[in-house]
């Protein structure tokens, strides 16, 4: 089936300039971009599914030698979707965030919170046939940065999607509901649409709760793209 | 027909100063899950550039993300009869000084489309994934290329990689000001 790419969906992104946010100031192009028809380069993308995965991938809580991360366990699962709603499967999705102290294991992190010798902070799974994936982590720790004076990055895990073709490439940053600092984040407030904004949140979700282990949260996440002809009657909800 | 129903897009967000140890993970103990060079049968080049902010600066935290057709223009989904096993798809960090190498081959024409190899950008301090193309100098399709048709000629040298050496394209971006790398929207 053709896949179309309504340019107006574009609208949830931020602006690229947020002077809120400020590597925005020196970084974010200042002409228009200049729209081009999507080509036989941006309908296809590359094939990154379960080749690249590894058991254990999907587990952020230990480390190769069973050694379990400090924090508070939780399952993060989800589908990804296109606009129509349909799956997207055996897509690769990565992962990468803070510790439960708010560290990374980055070497250009210096916040002087403790690193955890049994917490990575990356993990990857493809998604089944019914777009839906799973991860099992440690909730991250809000951290400072220096953006402004007191600034606190909120709780967030990255999120690294590629969907079917070059044009649903995704980076993006999942939250957690309920946290004080969303309002006090450039980075989240750059998407201006509430709406938008509201789609890169987690909603706690006790039905994937595993009792007496894991905490559930469920986070959907929508790519770009569209089937080209109306579906069939019935054959969507 | 039933009314279709549109579920609206997840935002994107920037890739961070953080992600090097996940997605470009050469330095760390980590498994790359995604190719860091495009092989395939062709001629060997390499692309070498400088991402520079608005003042000139060097961006020392970017990620670049490559993606092409094989020598003969054909994309790696484009199914039977399979160019299998090239895939295509690669993607590099820039170092502390801004710079960038990517190690591939030299795609095909694909339809009316010139040999280029198509470019996304991320990094902190953008919100968003930018897009640009490296076409190649010298090459006589570039005159009918359909998108650099629709790019104003005076910008048209910011989307052609030049030669610098036997094998190797030089192809900086600049992401603000002067000489403003086009990016393009889709």
């Amino acid at each position: 089936m053709t896949e179309i790419y309504p340019t107006a969906s574009l609208a949830a992104h931020a602006p690229s300039l947020s002077p809120g946010y400020r590597s925005t100031q020196k970084r974010a192009p200042l002409l228009p971009p200049i729209a081009i028809p999507a080509g036989a380069g941006e309908l296809s993308g590359p094939i990154l599914g379960h080749e690249a995965i590894r058991p254990g991938d999907d587990d952020l809580t230990k480390t190769a030698d069973g050694k379990e991360a400090q924090g508070e366990r939780i399952v993060v699962s989800g589908r990804v979707l296109d606009e129509d709603g349909r799956p997207v499967p055996d897509t690769l999705v990565e992962i990468w965030q803070a510790n439960a102290a708010g560290r990374y294991i980055h070497a250009v992190d210096q916040h002087p919170a403790p690193l955890d010798p049994h917490f990575y902070g990356a993990g990857r799974v493809a998604t089944d046939a019914q777009g839906r994936y799973r991860f099992t982590t440690i909730r991250p720790g809000a951290y400072p940065w220096r953006n402004h004076a007191n600034a606190w990055r909120p709780a967030h895990i990255h999120f690294s999607l590629f969907g079917r073709s070059f044009l649903q490439r995704l980076v993006t940053q999942m939250y957690f509901p309920g946290d004080p600092l969303h309002a006090l984040d450039p980075i989240m407030d750059s998407v201006t649409d509430a709406a938008a904004r509201a789609r890169m949140v987690a909603r706690f979700d006790i039905d994937t709760t595993m009792p007496e282990w894991a905490l559930g949260y469920v986070w959907d996440i929508v790519l770009r793209g569209r089937a080209a002809t109306p579906m069939e009657s019935g054959s969507h909800g | 027909m039933v009314e279709r129903k549109i579920l609206g897009i997840t935002p994107s967000q920037t890739v961070g100063p953080f992600f090097h140890y996940c997605l470009v993970p050469a330095a760390y103990p980590y498994q790359a899950a995604v190719d860091a060079a495009i092989a395939g049968a062709g001629t060997a080049v390499e692309i070498v550039g400088t991402v520079l902010d608005g003042d000139g600066a060097p961006v020392g935290d970017a990620m670049l993300e490559f993606w092409q057709a094989d020598a003969a223009g054909r994309y790696a989904d484009a199914g039977p009869p399979a160019n299998a096993p090239f895939r295509g798809f690669a993607r590099v960090a820039t170092d502390a000084s801004g710079v960038f190498r990517l190690q591939t081959v030299k795609p095909g024409a694909a339809g009316a489309n010139a040999p280029h190899i198509a470019v996304s950008v991320l990094g902190r301090g953008l919100l968003n994934r930018l897009y640009t193309r490296a076409y190649f100098a010298g090459e006589a399709a570039n005159a009918s290329d359909p998108v650099l048709a629709l790019v104003p000629a005076a910008r048209r040298s910011t989307l052609i990689a030049t030669a610098e050496a036997p094998g190797r394209w030089r192809f900086d971006i600049r992401l603000q000001g002067e000489g403003e790398t086009v990016f393009f929207a889709v």
